[in-house]
């Protein structure tokens, strides 16, 4: 489903990515952890397409198409969806117009038919269910006034009414208590935990991994996989430290 | 004659404007008056969408009698120059509220100049203006608040926001403030900025089209000028002109 190949990347001229490889096949969740600073978020960004994140060199497959060609709302049209660490705050757009607007721009784009004010609150309502949050905070503001945990928690609702078929994560255990994460995990799995889709989950800690089981482990160091494996990989990190595994 | 001279950008009130447009039209016809009487309550509205090249020119005289009320909601969006000004006099205990949109592409200029007199005591005066402009037009807010010595505890706001779509396009704000008493309350704030970056990428990696996503932000930005028309047709009106002319900026 998407193949980085030796991706580089700049930021305001400094290399940050620097020859990252990685390959999702559909059906599998990946978890990135890795310390600070060692390009997680950059890569979540510059696969999004976010404005100054600068493809230098290497390339990302999406289906067999070059993502680096798509304008980010195309990639979202094109079943990529990207978890924020920090959900932006929107004042003045209800979540349910905000909502509305981006589903039907998708299937504006993808030749498909658009859903009516009734069709789109029904589905509203079902994925807010699923991830605990009322209706009421929908009809407010994007993010406004919502707590970290409530703003993870509509990013999850997000995720699942746009149902898309590769969902890049990243941090959206931060600022989540215990219960908070044991629903977002669960949310994850009822929405992307199938056979046509893929998830690649970025982290620092092994306890969202509890919740929503990797099939595969990376560390991120200096703009780079540095090592792969298993769930097991998750485990060793938490006991030893980065800078353990990743001299060893 | 004097009084039928052309306006020069020497005076402060016609430093922004389009003066070879107004020259078009001089000399301007006299002020349309609107007066309140004691105890009433007057809503009026004016929705400026001359057509693309003319001039249009609207002033007003109002006077708003003791403990009387007048609400003015104001679209100014057409026409090459589109100039609308207001000159307020407050009786006691009298409100006045412009509630006004400025939104302007090409090489409108599109102008709003208020000045409100607070005569008599504990009268409120409430300006809200939104503007948005691309390409290279102008939009400007001129606003005096002239508060006299006998006018104790007036209480006057004005908000001025603009946003600006292209680097070539100009807001000006100028609010004033001259008060002559010592127990009064004036506050006003003017902001020009430019739609969030932040906002339109994430927007965009929900899958808005760059348009659908700045027409958006647009609206909740002028959204809230509206809102509180009483007559449910005529802001429908108003909305619905609003957006079309954002839609022909994005």
């Amino acid at each position: 489903m998407l193949n980085i190949d030796n991706l580089t990347n700049t930021i305001d001229g400094k290399t940050i990515l620097k020859g990252l490889s990685l390959t999702i096949n559909a059906g599998e969740i990946h978890a990135i952890m890795g310390p600070n600073g060692a390009g997680k978020s950059t890569l979540a960004y510059t696969l999004g397409g976010r404005p100054g994140y600068d493809v230098t060199g290497g390339e990302a497959l999406y289906d067999g198409v070059n993502l680096f060609t798509l304008e980010p709302h195309e990639r979202a049209a094109a079943g990529l969806f990207l978890g924020f660490q920090y959900p932006v705050e929107i004042p003045g757009v209800s979540n349910l117009q905000f909502l509305r607007e981006s589903l039907n721009s998708q299937k504006r784009a993808r030749d498909e038919k658009e859903l009516n004010g009734g069709e789109f609150i029904r589905l509203a309502k079902e994925k807010a269910a699923l991830l605990g949050l009322d209706m009421d905070m929908l009809k407010r503001p994007v993010n406004v006034g919502f707590s970290g945990g409530e703003k993870k928690r509509a990013e999850m609702v997000q995720m699942g009414i746009l149902d898309p078929k590769l969902a890049i994560l990243d941090e959206t255990d931060s600022g989540l208590d215990i219960d908070a994460l044991k629903i977002v995990g669960a949310g994850i799995n009822a929405i992307m935990r199938k056979p046509d889709k893929a998830v690649l989950l970025i982290t620092h800690y092994q306890r969202l991994l509890d919740y929503v089981k990797p099939d595969f482990v990376h560390v991120l160091a200096d703009g780079r996989i540095v090592k792969s494996g298993g769930p097991e990989l998750a485990l060793e990190l938490e006991r030893e430290g980065y800078a353990e595994v990743v001299a060893a | 004659m004097t009084a039928l001279a052309l306006p020069t950008r020497r005076q402060e009130d016609w430093r922004y404007s389009d003066l070879e447009a107004v020259a078009s039209l001089w000399p301007l016809p006299a002020p349309t008056r609107i007066d309140v009487a004691t105890g009433e309550t007057a809503n009026h509205h004016l929705l400026q969408d001359a057509a693309d090249g003319s001039a249009a020119v609207h002033d007003y005289v109002i006077t708003v009698a003791d403990d009387a009320r007048c609400d003015f909601h104001l679209l100014n969006i057409g026409g090459k120059l589109g100039r609308v000004t207001f000159a307020v006099r407050l009786g006691a205990r009298a409100h006045f509220g412009l509630h006004g949109a400025i939104i302007g592409g090409g090489d409108q200029t599109l102008e709003i100049i208020t000045s409100v007199t607070h005569a008599q005591p504990d009268a409120t005066s409430g300006q809200t203006v939104r503007s948005v402009l691309g390409s290279r037009a102008t939009g400007s807010y001129l606003g005096s608040i002239n508060v006299a010595r006998d006018a104790q505890r007036t209480d006057a706001f004005q908000s001025i926001k603009a946003m600006l779509l292209d680097r070539t396009a100009t807001a000006n704000a100028k609010p004033e403030l001259e008060i002559y008493a010592d127990d009064v309350k004036c506050a006003h704030g003017a902001t020009v900025g430019e739609l969030d970056k932040a906002a339109l990428f994430y927007m965009a990696s929900r899958g808005m089209d760059p348009a659908t996503a700045k027409t958006l932000l647009l609206r909740s930005f002028v959204a809230g000028v509206f809102d509180d028309m009483p007559d449910e047709a005529l802001r429908e009106q108003f909305e619905a002109a609003a957006i079309a002319k954002l839609e022909s900026l994005v």
